[in-house]
């Protein structure tokens, strides 16, 4: 089988509009969370989240092909030119060989929310016509495919919380399998909006007043948005352009609970991690660095420190594990992309991103997870988790090249 | 004699429990009727649209005293104080 790299990395998040700015926010410990500002949020009883700050779309795109695009999409257009351009791409060699695999769990959310609005709560009986297109969960990855030419396999995932892992998944297993030559991938998200937020609100998961990993007093998630893109492709081809690897995908595994609908499952989670390692050839005494799903519930975090447990045994005594959703929130469809992005420094720069608001260890959370400060350590393996609702769990493992 | 809110929320737990209100007593705690995260989450609801209250519930926090839910006697009352608009007095052990 072919060997597939990252080559390319692009992100929007409430950090920064771009990956350096980002990797600079991860290397500091800084909080991407604060005040949400957007019509209503007066009416919310969650007033926190990780929102995009100073992302001004007319920088990015003119004013007819704005009108096609949710924010998710916005993001996630920024976020694949910027991947392309690191990856050295204007256009793909044989664009019938590259596809795009984005994943969303609520697609154009702020489309809806607005047109929602205006039909029901204004009582207009109008919406605008790009309403559709700009709504469906596979816009952001069509508009990439167009804006780029790719003219191979282009779709949208959606499994919640574990879409970006899903999605890049799938795009590892295309390429390494021979059905393409290179893919752009990761996910995308946007519904920090009143009717996005009020939907989270009822399932009563949310902190009112931040989100604390693995901490003791974590008391809930704290949603954030944005989008993350990679381009992938064969390790020969990026060798024969000249292109720098910035990290090889070793190996990809998902699992189902097939239990409950919200609650998490230690045994589909440990499934996912053992399958992931054994797709990638790899021993838990090889990975260096886990970027946890990490949510700051009190569900998730215990759950996926005891399947860390009964996977890793011994080494998971030394292991380090590491939530970055305390600093860009839990971009739900979008997070796994943006999570990636603190395995490439792990893996290149030797820098592990800390576990921030980290205030009084939780026996049933007794790992190594890098509380509150970075740390330098080189690691020559990672694993990055995320378990969405629906019990879909999804596990990516990469190495440096 | 039971109140008015005890005769709703009995009706209230026993709907979601799939139980009988007759079978339920102040004493019985949600845990002895088998529900789940989920199932809590509606009966907040359910409360909270029935009595027209906003109920201080976070799932990462269950036990936490600001509304009691440790049996169904315990939730008549905090539901009394919501609907009075006093706090309850913190529960004791």
């Amino acid at each position: 089988m072919r060997r597939v790299v990252i080559t390319g990395a692009g992100t929007v998040n409430a950090l920064a509009l771009d990956v350096p700015g980002t990797l600079a926010a991860m290397a500091e410990g800084r909080s991407g969370i604060g005040p949400l500002t957007f019509p209503e949020v007066e009416r919310l009883s969650i007033g926190i989240g990780a929102q995009v700050r100073g992302f001004d779309p007319d920088m990015h795109f003119d004013p007819q092909k704005r009108a096609l695009y949710d924010p998710f999409t916005q993001y996630a257009l920024v976020a694949a030119r910027e991947a392309m351009a690191m990856a050295g791409l204007g256009q793909v060699a044989r664009p019938e060989g590259w596809g795009c695999i984005m994943g969303t769990a609520g697609g154009g959310n702020h489309t809806i929310n607005d047109a929602y609005r205006a039909v029901y709560a204004e009582g207009r009986n109008r919406v605008h016509p790009f309403t559709v297109p700009r709504l469906m969960p596979n816009a952001a990855a069509a508009h990439i495919a167009m804006q780029f030419g790719l003219q191979g396999p282009s779709f949208a995932v959606s499994t919640a919380c574990a879409s970006s892992n899903h999605a890049i998944g799938l795009a590892y297993q295309m390429v390494r399998g021979g059905v393409a030559e290179g893919m752009l991938t990761g996910g995308s998200e946007a519904m920090l909006n009143f009717g996005g937020l009020k939907a989270w609100e009822g399932l009563r998961v949310m902190s009112p007043d931040g989100c604390r990993p693995f901490s003791q007093t974590r008391n809930g998630m704290v949603q954030g948005e944005g989008a993350g893109v990679f381009v992938i492709e064969t390790l020969e081809s990026a060798e024969a352009r000249g292109a720098e690897p910035l990290a090889e995908i070793r190996g990809f595994a998902m699992s189902s609970d097939a239990g409950d609908i919200v609650m998490p499952s230690v045994d589909g989670a440990s499934r996912a991690i053992r399958a992931a390692l054994d797709d990638a050839g790899l021993s838990p005494d090889e990975i260096g660095y886990i970027n946890a799903h990490g949510t700051g519930t009190a569900a998730n975090d215990r759950t996926e420190c005891l399947a860390i447990r009964q996977v890793f045994g011994a080494a998971a005594e030394r292991v380090m594990l590491s939530s970055t959703k305390a600093m860009h929130g839990h971009c739900i469809g979008a997070t796994g992309a943006v999570e990636l992005l603190a395995c490439l420094m792990a893996l290149r720069d030797g820098l592990i991103a800390p576990t921030i608001n980290f205030e009084a260890s939780d026996p049933d959370c007794d790992l190594d997870v890098v509380p509150n400060v970075a740390r330098a350590a080189q690691v020559e393996a990672v694993l990055t988790n995320a378990f969405a609702f629906g019990g879909m769990n999804a596990v990516l493992a990469l190495s440096r090249v | 004699m039971r109140s008015d809110v005890q005769d709703k929320i009995f009706d209230i737990i026993a709907r979601e429990a799939l139980r009988d209100p007759a079978e339920l007593t102040t004493e019985t705690t949600l845990d002895e009727l088998g529900l789940d995260s989920l199932g809590l989450v509606e009966v907040i609801f359910a409360i909270e649209e029935s009595f027209g209250v906003t109920v201080p519930f976070n799932a990462n926090e269950p036990g936490k005293a600001e509304f009691d839910i440790s049996s169904i006697g315990a939730i008549t009352r905090a539901v009394e104080h919501l609907l009075a608009g006093t706090r309850p007095a913190q529960a004791v052990a």
